[in-house]
C-alpha cells in the first residue's frame, strides 16, 4: 500500500507493476495489455497506464482510440473498457486533438505530463496498476520511478525478444532497475518462435534462448516464452480480446500462467 | 521550433512578434528576455558543426516512430551495401543513446574510441566504414545510460562537433524510436550542415503505422525531406514448406496504403528472414553472407535506389581525402 506523500490517487492502488524493456518493438504494450486483461479475468480491478507519449499504442489495442477523457472533481476519469469498470485505461493518446499528430516534446515537458498522469488520474481504488513504458532508460522512466517510489511498487516485468541485439539493451534496463531500486519480478521472452500454420514447423524467427540466458545471468526469475501468433497481432489491431477469442492457444495459456505467477509473487508481499 | 524547453504549452516562439507579450507568456521564466526584444542568440555550435561536416557529402537519417521495426538492422545493412564499393567512404552515427545497437550489428562491439588532436576517432570496421556510438564509451555491456534529455542532447552535439569523421561520401544516422530530444537535436544541429533526407522504416501492421505516420508528420514539420518508406518484416516464408504468413499482418493496407495516403515514396518491402537477425547478432553483412535470398535481393535493390536518389555517385570525394588520409 502507498505511504503518506505519494501522489494522491495512487494511495488506493494495492499493486503496481511496471512493464519495461531497454529495446523497442519487443511487445511491451502487447504484454501490458494482455497482463491487464488476464488480471481482470481473474476478478481483479485493474488500471492500465500508458506513459509512451510518442508512441501510445494502448488505446488502439482496446478499440478505444477515439475516446476522449473527462475530468471530474477528483481528477481525470480513466476510459473504462467495460460497464463494470474493472479495467480502466489512461494514455496520452486520449488527449491528442488529432490522433495522427506527433507529440514532439523534449524531456521536461514529458516529465510534467507523466507526473500529472500519475497524480491526477482518478483510479478509484485498484488491485493492480499496470504501467506500460516506451523503450529506453530516460526521462519517462526516471519520472515514473521517482513518482511511484513512495507507493511501494511490486516491481518490473522486463520484456525481451530472443536475439542478442535485444538482450543487449535489456541488460541495461536491468541495471536501471537495480540503480533505481525497482525489484525485478521477472523476464518474458516474447516472439519466441513461430509455428507455420501450414506444416507446424517451428522457426526461430528472432533466434532463441536469449531471454532465459539473461534471466540466469542476472539471477532474476524467467517468467516464460511467448511464441509469435499473428492472431494476437490481429486482435490487438482491431481492439479484440485475444484471451477470450483464442483461449486455447499456446500464447493464451502462457500469459495466464505468467500472470498467475505474478499474482502469487505480489501476494507474498502483502 | 524555437520554443525553449521551459516554455509553457502555448509559447508563440522566441522569434515571434508576440514573444514575451502573449497571454501564454505569463509566468514563463523567459518572459522578460523575450519581451525586451533581445534576439535569442543562435547556437554557435551549429556553424562549427557545419564546418566540421563540410567533408561529409551526404547525410541520411534512419527514422521510425516505432521501436523494433529494424532501423538499426537496416542502417547496418545499408552501410555494408554502400561500402561494397571500396571507393565509397561510409560513416554511421548511432544516436540511440539508451539502446545503442550499431556496434554489435557492425561487428565492432567492445572497441574503444580514441582521442587525437583532431577530435574523437570513430571506430573503423573496414577501411571504408566507421562508426560512432555511446556504446564505445561504456565500460561494460551492463552499463545503462540513464540520462534525461539535456544530457543526451549534449552527447549528440559532441558526436557532430567533436568526432573526426574525415571525408565521407555518406553519413548514416541511426535514431531511437519516437519524436523527442534526440530527433529534435539532430535536426536542429544539422540545420546549416544540411541533410539529404530521411528513410522511414516500418513494419506492416497498424500499431506500427500509427507511430510512423507521426514520424512522417514530424519530418514535414521540421523540414526534413523524406526519401521514402521501407516496409520491413513483410511476410515470412516457412523454410520447410514455403508457405508465406503475414506474421505482422497489414490489417489497414500496410505501408503501401500509408504511403499513398500520405504521398510519400514507398522504397521497398523486405521479407522477414531469420538469418537477418542472426547476422545482426554476429555483426556481419547479411547480403554478403546470403546473397541469393529474397531479402538480400530486396536490400540490394533498395541500396541502389537510395544511391541514385541522393546522387551518391556524383562528383568524387576530393582526391587527397580519398587516398586514405591520416585518421
Amino acid at each position: 500500500m502507498a505511504e503518506e506523500g505519494a501522489p494522491n490517487h495512487l494511495r488506493n492502488v494495492k499493486h503496481i507493476i511496471l512493464i519495461l524493456s531497454g529495446k523497442g518493438g519487443v511487445g511491451k504494450s502487447t504484454v501490458a495489455s494482455q497482463v491487464a486483461i488476464a488480471l481482470q479475468k481473474m476478478g481483479k480491478k485493474v488500471g492500465l497506464l500508458d506513459v509512451d507519449l510518442c508512441g501510445p499504442s494502448i488505446p488502439r489495442m482496446f478499440g478505444v482510440e477515439t475516446h476522449d477523457v473527462h475530468q471530474c472533481s477528483d481528477g481525470w476519469v480513466p476510459v473504462y473498457v467495460n460497464d463494470d469498470q474493472t479495467l480502466g485505461i489512461m494514455s496520452i493518446g486520449f488527449l491528442l486533438t488529432k490522433k495522427s499528430d506527433p507529440v514532439i516534446w523534449r524531456g521536461p515537458k514529458k516529465n510534467a505530463m507523466i507526473k500529472q498522469f500519475l497524480s491526477d488520474v482518478f483510479w478509484q481504488g485498484l488491485d493492480y496498476l499496470v504501467i506500460d513504458t516506451p523503450p529506453g532508460t530516460s526521462d519517462e522512466h526516471i519520472s515514473v520511478v521517482e513518482s511511484i517510489r513512495d507507493c511501494n511498487p511490486d516491481g518490473a516485468v522486463l520484456v525481451t525478444t530472443p536475439q542478442a541485439v535485444a538482450v543487449g539493451d535489456v541488460r541495461r534496463e536491468l541495471t536501471f532497475c537495480r540503480k533505481t531500486g525497482i525489484p525485478v519480478l521477472g523476464i518474458i521472452e516474447n516472439m519466441s518462435g513461430f509455428a507455420c500454420p501450414n506444416c507446424q514447423e517451428c522457426t526461430n524467427v528472432f533466434s532463441k534462448g536469449g531471454g532465459q540466458a539473461l534471466a540466469e545471468y542476472a539471477h532474476v526469475p524467467f517468467l516464460g516464452c511467448l511464441p509469435l501468433d499473428p492472431n494476437l497481432t490481429r486482435c490487438l489491431e482491431s481492439g479484440l480480446r485475444f484471451l477470450d477469442m483464442f483461449e486455447q492457444s499456446p500464447v493464451a495459456h502462457q500469459v495466464t500462467a505468467i500472470v498467475q505467477r505474478l499474482v502469487e509473487q505480489c501476494a507474498s508481499k502483502e | 521550433m524555437d520554443v525553449p524547453e521551459n516554455a509553457p504549452e502555448e509559447c508563440p516562439g522566441t522569434q515571434s512578434e508576440s514573444a514575451g507579450k502573449a497571454a501564454s507568456c505569463e509566468g514563463c521564466p523567459n518572459q522578460q528576455t523575450c519581451a525586451s526584444g533581445q534576439p535569442k542568440a543562435a547556437d554557435p555550435d551549429i556553424k562549427v558543426i557545419a564546418e566540421r561536416l563540410r567533408s561529409v557529402r551526404h547525410k541520411i537519417l534512419i527514422l521510425s516512430g516505432k521501436g523494433g521495426v529494424g532501423k538499426s538492422t537496416f542502417t547496418g545493412q545499408l552501410a555494408f551495401g554502400f561500402a561494397q564499393d571500396e571507393k565509397c567512404q561510409v560513416g554511421v552515427m548511432d544516436v540511440d543513446i539508451c539502446g545503442p545497437s550499431m556496434p554489435r550489428i557492425l561487428g565492432v562491439e567492445g572497441e574503444q574510441v580514441h582521442q587525437s588532436g583532431s577530435g574523437w576517432s570513430p571506430v573503423y570496421l573496414a577501411d571504408n566504414i566507421c562508426v560512432m556510438s555511446v556504446a564505445f564509451l561504456l565500460a561494460s555491456a551492463d552499463d545503462a545510460v540513464i540520462w534525461r534529455g539535456p544530457r543526451k542532447n549534449g552527447l549528440i552535439k559532441q558526436f557532430l562537433r567533436d568526432v573526426d569523421w574525415g571525408a565521407l561520401d555518406v553519413l548514416l544516422v541511426d535514431t531511437p524510436p519516437g519524436t523527442s530530444d534526440e530527433h529534435l537535436s539532430i535536426v536542429q544541429l544539422l540545420k546549416e550542415a544540411g541533410l539529404d533526407g530521411a528513410v522511414v522504416v516500418t513494419t506492416p501492421q497498424e500499431v506500427a503505422l500509427l507511430d510512423v505516420r507521426k514520424e512522417i508528420q514530424f519530418c514535414r514539420k521540421v523540414g526534413v525531406p523524406i526519401l521514402g518508406v521501407v516496409e520491413n518484416m513483410a511476410g515470412f516464408a516457412c523454410p520447410r514448406c514455403q508457405t508465406v504468413t503475414e506474421i505482422f499482418p497489414p490489417t489497414t493496407g500496410g505501408a503501401e496504403r500509408m504511403c499513398a495516403d500520405m504521398n510519400v515514396p514507398m522504397l521497398a518491402r523486405i521479407p522477414l528472414d531469420p538469418r537477418i537477425g542472426q547476422c545482426c547478432d554476429e555483426g556481419v553483412s547479411f547480403v554478403t553472407r546470403h546473397p541469393e535470398s529474397p531479402a538480400a535481393n530486396a536490400l540490394r535493390e533498395l541500396v541502389d535506389r537510395i544511391r541514385l536518389q541522393i546522387n551518391l555517385d556524383g562528383e568524387p570525394v576530393a582526391a587527397a581525402a580519398a587516398s586514405g588520409a591520416e585518421r
